[in-house]
């Protein structure tokens, strides 16, 4: 696997020509993948100096957005945003998807954990995350069963395993996790579980795009794609960047010199008044995506109107479970009293994810609000941009 | 305290146990020995130590440790090395000569007499390994379901040597960091076991008594500032709080640390730093530039020292700033290194 390293590597520089020469990621599917090339300290500092004079090259500011949690993250660990000049700026959309995550949908959770005889199974971040008047670790501590799981698989195995229970995945997530929960929803009707079910508040990256490139406050000029949604989609679903809004776009993996090159092609592009979607991960993600999950999901979700922290309710951007499979949907089959929903005073969670607002901006970032108290889910998730730049102290 | 119940993240090395450290337990017990912050409180003993003219009271180290690690049983050891180690570690990191152990079992109904005869055949070993005796102890039965199979107590006293002043307070800069081996090696063990997860090449606890190396250590650089076991909370926990202790910055090198490239790999698909992953036989010293060879030649000479390393240097503190820990990256930017918030994962030991 050294050759689709050195290749990528370098193909950002030169795009449009290397990409020919670069395998497909399915020329030796069980080899593990070699990420030295992408670690590689001098291609590092060779993508900064390169990212530095383009940017100086192009005499006009110019603001990029990742839209992935991982990627926030990692621009973060890796301390880019110390050595990025002046003029760029590397702003944080929303990719986390426990920050997206409505209010009113995490009071509903809190609703259903209240409900006898009820196991609420979630990943670790959403138990933390404050709704209108509590959380589920706050359930959890008051004595209610709130389980955190890694894969939503664990849940199905807690409901064979308590029959006497009703266990309730709270799903969230973007495309990447989606496949995963509707195999599980039909693993569950193959099992006959009757008493597992999800709570969805799945959503779907491209909407979220659309709404940030439609935000008249928020001028970005390229998106960093997400490496891990991408491998679902493809590219097809981000050309409407470029042909409606004239917008480039990078899928990108997340190693120190994956994001640094998408950086690099970005700002070159920008430079140059391009606007193509391009893949500087071919190694993960191939241009049609992955069909076969695509299709699991669809077999078993259908799109709706979703609403979303800080971007309001965007057409179609959710998936609710089909009515075919009602009886693995929580929020049709119980009924309970889902409180008022309440926003926290002072959070600018949703401007924050509109990027609208850098994280150290936001008036209560770091003295009311801080990762042991969070007052907004950015603080809560690993993932979330606040906690991503109060972890590395960064400064936008 | 803003929270009002005991959260698990509360437990975790992390600042949420470190606020309830200083805002229930110094509030309640603050005395000066407790005061210092370090993970042995020493204090005088015997004739003198009330202050009478005329005798040098003998200084004694102290410590405490519980464990309720699931599982009991783990690739490298189990919970009664862990016992050992954990209290052994503490004490020696006040320079102190470890000498006796007290040990407390609570047992949980129903629990198997051949497991229970295990650990304490490895607590036997691991406390003949370190040169200590156990002396007392206690045994607590409680009904099924009261506990999870077995916890453990340990307490340990040593002696100081004249004029050892080690704290985590005394770091000045220009000093150098060592770390004694690889990190992050106990928390990915436990949690590879805990999950059935399987990694290429196996993960094995570090659990190790490190008193020898600690001895070793204070022999070739008799200037040693401190030591401390970078246990729940990781690296990232022991170094925040040198760094507060001693009003200074540090710097370490990304490139420098030595981490297994199984746990790398594991921390990556799992989402930790493994900076901020508890260690169980891992001690790191801070050393007067002057003595860092000697110290560093001495940790490599010890059982347990063979991947010690130089990681990184104080620095004095800039104007205004607050004590804080950076990591310089190889492409030459930095991150701020902070101590870990909530809980990563409970009950690591």
């Amino acid at each position: 696997m050294n050759a689709p390293a050195s290749t990528a590597a370098e193909e950002p520089l030169a795009p449009g020509t290397a990409s020919a020469s670069v395998p497909s990621p399915s020329a030796a599917p069980h080899a593990a993948p070699d990420l030295a090339a992408f670690r590689d300290p001098s291609r590092a500092r060779e993508l900064i100096a390169a990212i530095n004079r383009t940017v100086e090259a192009a005499g006009r500011p110019i603001n990029l957005m990742e839209v992935c949690g991982t990627h926030t993250v990692s621009i973060g660990r890796y301390g880019f945003r110390s050595v990025m000049p002046d003029g760029l700026k590397l702003l944080s959309g929303p990719g986390c998807p426990v920050c997206v995550t409505a209010n009113a949908d995490i009071d509903h959770a809190i609703a259903l954990a209240r409900m006898d005889g009820a196991l609420i199974a979630t990943f670790g971040d959403m138990v933390r995350v404050p709704g209108s008047t509590s959380s589920l670790a706050a359930e959890k501590a008051a004595g209610h069963d709130v389980r955190i799981v890694y894969s939503p698989l664990d849940a199905l195995d807690l409901a064979a395993e308590n029959p006497e229970r009703q266990v309730i995945f709270m799903g969230v997530g973007f495309e990447t996790t989606t496949p995963a929960i509707a195999a599980c929803i039909l693993e569950a009707e193959a099992r006959d579980l009757p008493n597992f079910s999800v709570f969805s508040a799945h959503k779907m990256t491209p909407p979220a795009l659309k709404a940030i490139a439609d935000d008249p406050e928020t001028r970005i000029d390229g998106f960093i794609l997400p490496g891990h949604v991408s491998t679902i989609t493809g590219l097809a679903p981000y050309r409407f960047l470029t042909e409606q809004y004239r917008t480039p776009g990078v899928v990108t993996g997340f190693e120190p010199v994956d994001i640094l090159a998408s950086v690099e092609w970005l700002c070159r592009m920008v430079a140059r008044g391009e606007a193509r979607i391009e893949n500087a991960y071919q190694r993960g993600v191939s241009a049609d995506g992955n069909p076969v999950a695509r299709a699991l999901v669809e077999q078993v979700f259908e799109p709706v109107d979703a609403a979303w922290r800080g971007l309001g309710t965007l057409p179609q951007s959710g998936l609710a479970i089909r009515p075919a499979f009602a009886r693995f949907d929580a929020q049709a089959r119980f009924e309970v009293p889902v409180e008022p929903t309440r926003e926290p005073a002072g959070c600018r969670c949703g401007d924050v994810l509109r990027g609208a607002l850098a994280p150290n901006r936001c008036p209560l970032f770091g003295r009311a609000c801080t990762p042991e108290h969070p007052v907004g889910p950015c603080m809560v998730s690993t993932e979330g941009s606040c906690a991503a730049y109060f972890r590395y102290r960064e400064e936008a | 305290m803003t929270d009002t119940t005991v959260l698990l993240g509360h437990g975790s090395g992390g600042q949420m146990m470190k606020r309830l450290i200083d805002e229930m337990f110094l509030e309640a017990f603050g005395n000066p020995a407790l005061n210092e912050g370090n993970d042995a409180g020493v204090a005088p003993l015997g004739a003198g130590a009330d202050g009478e003219a005329g005798s040098a009271p003998v200084r004694i180290a102290m410590s405490t440790d519980s464990f309720v690690v699931t599982p009991q049983f783990f690739p490298g050891g189990n919970i009664g090395r862990l016992a050992v180690c954990g209290t052994v570690n503490d004490v020696a990191t006040s320079g102190a000569r470890v000498r006796y152990l007290s040990c407390g079992f609570i047992l949980e109904e129903g629990y198997p007499m051949d497991k229970l005869r295990t650990i304490c055949q490895s607590m036997a070993d691991t406390a003949r390994e370190a040169g200590v005796a156990i002396i007392t102890g206690d045994t607590k039965v409680v009904e099924r379901g009261g506990a999870d199979g077995v916890y453990i107590n340990t307490a340990g006293v040593g002696e100081l040597p004249a004029g050892a002043e080690l704290s985590g307070s005394n770091c000045r800069p220009g000093d150098k960091v060592l770390v004694s081996g690889t990190l992050g090696d106990h928390g990915i063990a436990i949690m590879s076991q805990r999950e059935g997860l399987a990694f290429a090449a196996p993960i094995e606890s570090d659990a190790a008594p490190l008193n020898h190396l600690i001895a070793a250590v204070m022999e070739a650089a008799p200037h040693v500032r401190c030591f401390r076991d970078p246990t729940r909370g990781g690296l990232a926990s022991t170094l925040n709080e040198f760094a507060a202790a001693s009003n200074v910055e540090i710097e370490i090198s990304e490139e420098a640390l030595p981490v297994r490239d199984a746990v790398r790999g594991a921390c990556e698909m799992l989402g930790y730093d493994v900076l901020q992953v508890a260690n169980e036989g891992k001690m790191v010293a801070v050393v007067p530039p002057e003595e860092a060879d000697a110290a560093l030649a001495a940790m490599r000479a010890s059982r347990y020292g063979e991947n010690a390393a130089v990681i990184g240097e104080i620095l004095p503190l800039a104007e205004d700033a607050s004590p804080r820990v950076r990591v310089r990256t190889p492409w030459g930017s930095a991150r701020v290194l902070d101590m870990l918030v909530g809980e990563q994962l409970p009950r690591i030991c």
